[in-house]
């Protein structure tokens, strides 16, 4: 199952093209995914660490009180968790986020230019699960981590 | 290709800060899910990309998976945005298609 | 979903408030928020209309349901309802014209009594009969066809939103407004269903609990004011009476017609109880 078909490239290629033509930000700006590619290894990955080191080439973290992770301790609805990642940590290179049972744990991951080290997304669960915050900073790896449990049934309906 | 499904920005400064929020109407479909009523496994079909920027440069890019909620909201924080800033995000999926969207700090 | 539903019919055998036999509606109003204050008393009134993110024990989701209101995703639907609204007919008159004050601060009236059809009308009725007389195609098929019906609901959902904040207050002055109020009460307090519940089972004695299932009960009072509202569990926008039907299905009743007489009569009953709450439309709602 391939994510990145070639004809992506093309069409990011036109974007380019068009985005230029149309002006305003000036000759040099950075097309989505050419700065970074989509992480197809890491978003493939079934398991947390194969997940982490795929993405940062390790899966080594050390726990640090400096990341924060607000999320709710139960879920109202699986398909719709809300999650912020906030971090005191200088020079944050990303962020990244981990459900530790869903198939795929890489939910997303965010990289900053001089900006405030701060991501919020909302998510799906695919069962009671440890959600990971990681961080990047200067080439290290910290996280923290928050059990989030997530009821099924109801009379939803 | 441009898409028609519609994103929207929010933005709101507080102490020096600028939350910035975005909306898009996506069904970030994960692949996995079966359609009840043709009984056939509906293809994948999620954001990949998502850049944010400000004055025309870049602050931010985020790679999503389908992990992430269908019509997603992603948020990020501006330390040094002033009123008048313009911000722009555009985001791309697996199929190609793409949308943006463009706000004014207030 | 037994296993939920068991301890409900154990806990929804006995209402401990009776309904009063004689129509006077105003002091039903006032018997059924008493309930409901005496029920609550740390509630204020006006947070009611938040559904059963005001009810205690429900923290963690009101905290969760704070902060998706920072950009809920209600407003894609709004903005497409918004679109609609604004477009006008091919004969170039618009929705506006067809309400008083072009739509604006209206709703917190509907549904309403019409003395001419001697029946309830609900905005989705009106929003149907402007297209209807400027020669557009009205919104049909609404219990089968999920894209239309919730076009309409968006569309509603605009309406709504131009009221926002004015309070509920019903015109139930005429003999006909008060068989109509009956109806909707004689529906409100009947038991139904292979689960034999009535709406007073759920939503009085029991709002506010659990059951582990992930399925918190909300109050009666303040029900409508968040209608058409986006469910999580739905994540699109909705009408009050698509809830009506799902909530019937539930209790194993066969649901009535999307825009029934029935629903209409509910509808009524339901929004004169919240007499006095802000219009929150469209809201999120569990």
């Amino acid at each position: 199952m391939t994510y990145f078909p070639r004809r992506n490239f093309l069409k990011r290629t036109a974007l380019a093209a068009a985005l230029a033509a149309a002006g305003g930000f000036g000759a040099f700006i950075s097309l989505p995914g050419r700065a970074a590619e989509w992480p197809k290894e890491a978003f493939a990955s079934r398991k947390l660490a194969e997940a982490i080191a795929a993405l940062f080439g390790t899966a080594q973290m050390t726990p640090s009180a400096a990341v924060a992770l607000k999320a709710p301790a139960q879920a109202e609805n699986s398909a719709q968790v809300q999650f912020q990642v906030s971090t005191d940590l200088p020079n944050v290179e990303a962020i990244a986020i981990f459900v530790e049972k869903n198939p795929g744990p890489l939910i997303a991951h965010a990289s900053f230019t001089g900006t405030t080290a701060y991501f919020s997304a909302r998510m799906k669960m695919a069962e009671t699960s440890d959600v990971y915050a990681v961080v990047k900073s200067g080439g290290k790896l910290y996280m923290t981590k928050q059990n989030i449990k997530v009821t099924v049934g109801g009379c939803g309906g | 290709m441009a898409s028609d499904k519609q994103t929207q920005i929010r933005t709101r400064t507080r102490g020096g800060v600028t939350d910035v929020l975005v909306l898009v109407n996506h069904p970030m479909e994960t692949g996995l899910r079966t359609n009840p009523k043709t009984k056939e496994k509906v293809p994948p079909h999620f954001i990949q990309k998502i850049t944010f920027y400000l004055n025309g440069k870049e602050v931010s890019s985020a790679s999503l998976g389908p992990g992430v909620s269908k019509d997603p909201l992603v948020g990020i924080k501006l330390k040094s945005a002033k009123s008048g800033d313009k911000i722009k995000v555009i985001w791309s999926d697996n199929k190609g298609e793409s949308g943006s969207e463009e706000a004014t700090i207030n | 979903m037994k296993k939920i539903l068991l301890p409900l019919a154990i806990l929804g055998a006995v209402v401990s408030m009776t309904p009063t036999a004689s129509a006077d509606p105003a002091s039903d109003l006032k018997q059924f928020q008493d309930f409901f204050k005496k029920k609550f008393p740390a509630v204020p009134f006006d947070e009611f209309a938040n559904g059963l993110y005001a009810l205690p024990g429900l923290e963690p989701y009101r905290e969760q349901w704070i902060m998706y209101n920072d950009f809920p995703p209600l407003e894609l639907g709004l903005a497409r309802g918004k679109k609609m609204w604004e477009t006008p007919f091919k004969n170039g008159s618009n929705f506006a014209s067809c309400f008083k004050n072009g739509g604006k601060n209206i709703a917190q009236g509907y549904p309403y009594w019409d003395e001419t059809i001697q029946k309830v009308r609900t905005a989705e009725m009106d929003l149907n009969d402007c297209l209807k007389k400027n020669g557009e195609p009205p919104f049909t098929d609404l219990d089968k066809d999920t894209n239309t019906r919730v076009r309409l609901a968006e569309l509603t959902a605009y309406f709504y939103s131009l009221s926002k904040g004015q309070r509920v207050n019903i015109d139930i002055s005429s003999p006909g407004a008060i068989k109509a109020y009956e109806a909707g009460k004689k529906f409100w307090w009947q038991r139904r269903g292979q689960l034999n519940f009535s709406c007073a089972n759920c939503h009085m004695d029991l709002a506010g609990k659990n059951f582990g299932g992930n399925q918190p009960l909300s109050a009666a009072l303040g029900h409508p004011v968040g209608w058409p509202a986006q469910r999580l569990d739905w994540a699109r926008l909705e009408t009050i009476h698509q809830r009506y039907r799902t909530c019937n299905s539930q209790v194993r009743d066969k649901p009535d017609k999307h825009g029934s007489e029935t629903y209409n009569n509910l509808q009524f009953y339901e929004t004169y109880l919240s007499t006095g709450l802000p219009l929150t439309a469209p809201a999120m709602r569990n």
